[in-house]
């Protein structure tokens, strides 16, 4: 079986500062890949590769492969429906200042859905999916700012899950919402996990553990060490895998 | 003793800060009576019916004659030159501040800013040069008016003065858009485009809005410009290129021969008045807008 989603010696350079450095791992369809590590480690720019956001940032010096279904996505002329198959949630919730169903409706729109009847159905099922239906379903029309920050981490997941990406990739999604939503979350994603492959970034070590079915380890813009969730957290090869995820560094 | 020197010295800069901020209200108050107070004495020998509706402006007539005072042609003129130059400034003001906030690299805009910023700082007396010496003739040339200093002349001129301010605010109001907002939008596949017309101007709007009434005040309380480029004539233009003349323009070309104290010149501050009223309205439409972003930002 090939594997859904694989890094080549995949690099990333701002300006000559490395903040990436030859990394290579694979991911199976359909399951939930943790990429842990400390500040600057180099998990967001690897998840900016995946979906080649990267190349809004102007320094940015992208060496290396990223390989969806096998194919360079460097090589992709449809950047967009790079972006549509490949969803990404942002670290801090970010509502656009539109309503909270034009947030959702959004991408479908992009894509050329019009018919009102057909983008309900796909806002509802992305609202229900990240489980904000119930908390907002009387007041779609409400600018998706004035949400809670929690409301609008959801909102911004369910703005990823309208396009029905293949490859979900979250960015330390929990870092500015409360425990109880994030345990929300955590459930939307081993739901999700059943149709989509899931990249997570966190350094939240007990997250990774709860969700993942496979670890990525990155120190310093290097893959320390990459295996599935048991063997990292009970039998890692490296010392500083054992540190780490058992809570004495970091 | 060196304390007291300066707390002294604290009082008196308090004081000179105190001063100068009221310094603007009272300037304001006293410009507003003065030009009341110069206005006043022909006001009850104005017919204000043929003041709004008549274009028989004749302030100084013949001896034995009656004065009109009909300011319809000099109002309609200062509209319609205005509508003319925000037709012109709006659309590529906006359009400049959108390529120059998200698609010019930064070297380019840092080259339009500060040139965009000397755009701005040419004297008007040099706009209505260039209207009278260069668009005017294309402007005869294309469209075979007989003369190139007319509405459409003016209204081009007006438009070149009132867009760079246009672009400048309406470039700080994008630039104030969060990164975040791009960044979402172009996770989620949306075009360049796309982010800008469906994430962008909704986002900066007021601040877009702001830019366009700030323009829009340049536009109307322009005097030179349009004085050396509308053609002068006092009528209701039919066309695009029938001379009109402005209510600004009006006042300078009539205000040094009218003798003062006398009717005719009373009559000119009338309309410095009704000049008064219309820029006092659009800034206070700019405020109340600019006040709505601040509000929208807090909540």
């Amino acid at each position: 079986m090939t594997a859904h989603l694989e890094c080549r010696k995949l690099s990333v350079s701002y300006g000559g500062v490395r903040a990436l450095d030859e990394v290579s791992f694979e991911v199976p369809r359909r399951s939930i890949c943790a990429i842990v590590g400390p500040a600057n480690s180099g998990k967001s720019s690897l998840l900016k590769c995946l979906n080649r956001t990267i190349d809004f940032v102007d320094t940015a010096k992208v060496t290396g492969e990223v390989l969806l279904d096998g194919t360079a996505v460097s090589k992709l002329r449809d950047v967009l429906g790079l972006r549509r198959r490949v969803g990404m949630v942002f670290p801090l919730p970010v509502g656009l200042p539109m309503s909270v169903y034009d947030n959702v409706a959004y991408a479908p729109r992009s894509r050329g859905v019009r018919a009102k009847a057909e983008l309900d159905v796909i806002v509802e099922r992305a609202l229900r999916q990240a489980m904000l239906w119930d908390e907002v379903k009387d007041r779609l029309a409400l600018l998706g700012t004035r949400l809670s920050g929690g409301q609008q981490q959801r909102l911004t997941l369910a703005r990823a899950l309208s396009m029905e990406p293949e490859v979900l990739c979250l960015d330390e999604f929990s870092i500015a919402i409360d425990p109880v939503t994030t345990m929300r979350i955590e459930e939307v994603l081993h739901e999700l996990k059943r149709t989509t492959t899931i990249i997570l970034a966190t350094n939240l070590v007990q997250q990774a553990r709860r969700l993942a079915d496979q670890v990525v380890f990155l120190n310093a813009a290097k893959l320390v060490e990459v295996g599935d969730v048991v063997s990292m957290f009970e039998r890692p090869r490296v010392m500083l895998t054992s540190r780490y995820l058992g809570g004495a560094i970091g | 003793m060196n304390l007291s020197r300066a707390r002294i010295g604290e009082r008196l800069i308090e004081a000179f800060i105190f001063l100068s901020g009221w310094s603007a209200i009272f300037g304001m108050a006293a410009i507003t009576l003065f030009l009341l107070r110069e206005a006043a004495p022909v006001v009850p020998r104005i017919d204000w019916h043929e003041f709004f509706t008549s274009t028989r402006w004749i302030p100084a007539p013949a001896r034995g004659n009656e004065p009109h005072y009909g300011a319809l042609a000099l109002i309609v003129g200062t509209l319609t030159t205005t509508l003319v130059a925000m037709l012109v400034a709006v659309p590529t003001g906006l359009a400049a501040a959108v390529y120059i906030s998200e698609f010019a690299g930064r070297r380019a805009r840092e080259f339009f800013k500060v040139t965009i910023e000397l755009l701005a700082a040419v004297p008007s007396v040099v706009w209505g040069f260039i209207g009278l010496m260069l668009v005017g003739p294309v402007v005869s040339e294309v469209t075979g008016a007989p003369l190139g200093t007319n509405l459409l002349t003016g209204g081009l001129v007006l438009g070149l003065m009132s867009a760079p301010v246009i672009v400048s605010i309406a470039e700080d109001a994008l630039r104030a858009v969060p990164d975040s907002y791009r960044e979402a939008a172009l996770a989620l596949g949306a075009s360049r485009w796309e982010l800008v017309h469906r994430v962008l101007f909704p986002a900066a709007r007021n601040g877009l809005l702001a830019a366009c009434l700030l323009g829009l005040g340049r536009a109307v309380g322009e005097t030179m410009a349009v004085l050396l480029a509308t053609g002068h004539a006092n009528q209701i233009p039919h066309s695009l290129v029938d001379p009109v003349r402005t209510l600004t323009a009006a006042i300078a070309a009539e205000l040094g021969e009218a003798p003062r104290g006398g009717d005719h010149y009373r009559a000119l501050f009338v309309l410095g008045v009704v000049l008064l009223v219309f820029t006092f309205a659009l800034n206070l439409a700019a405020e109340l807008v600019v006040k709505g972003v601040r509000r929208r930002g807090r909540s």
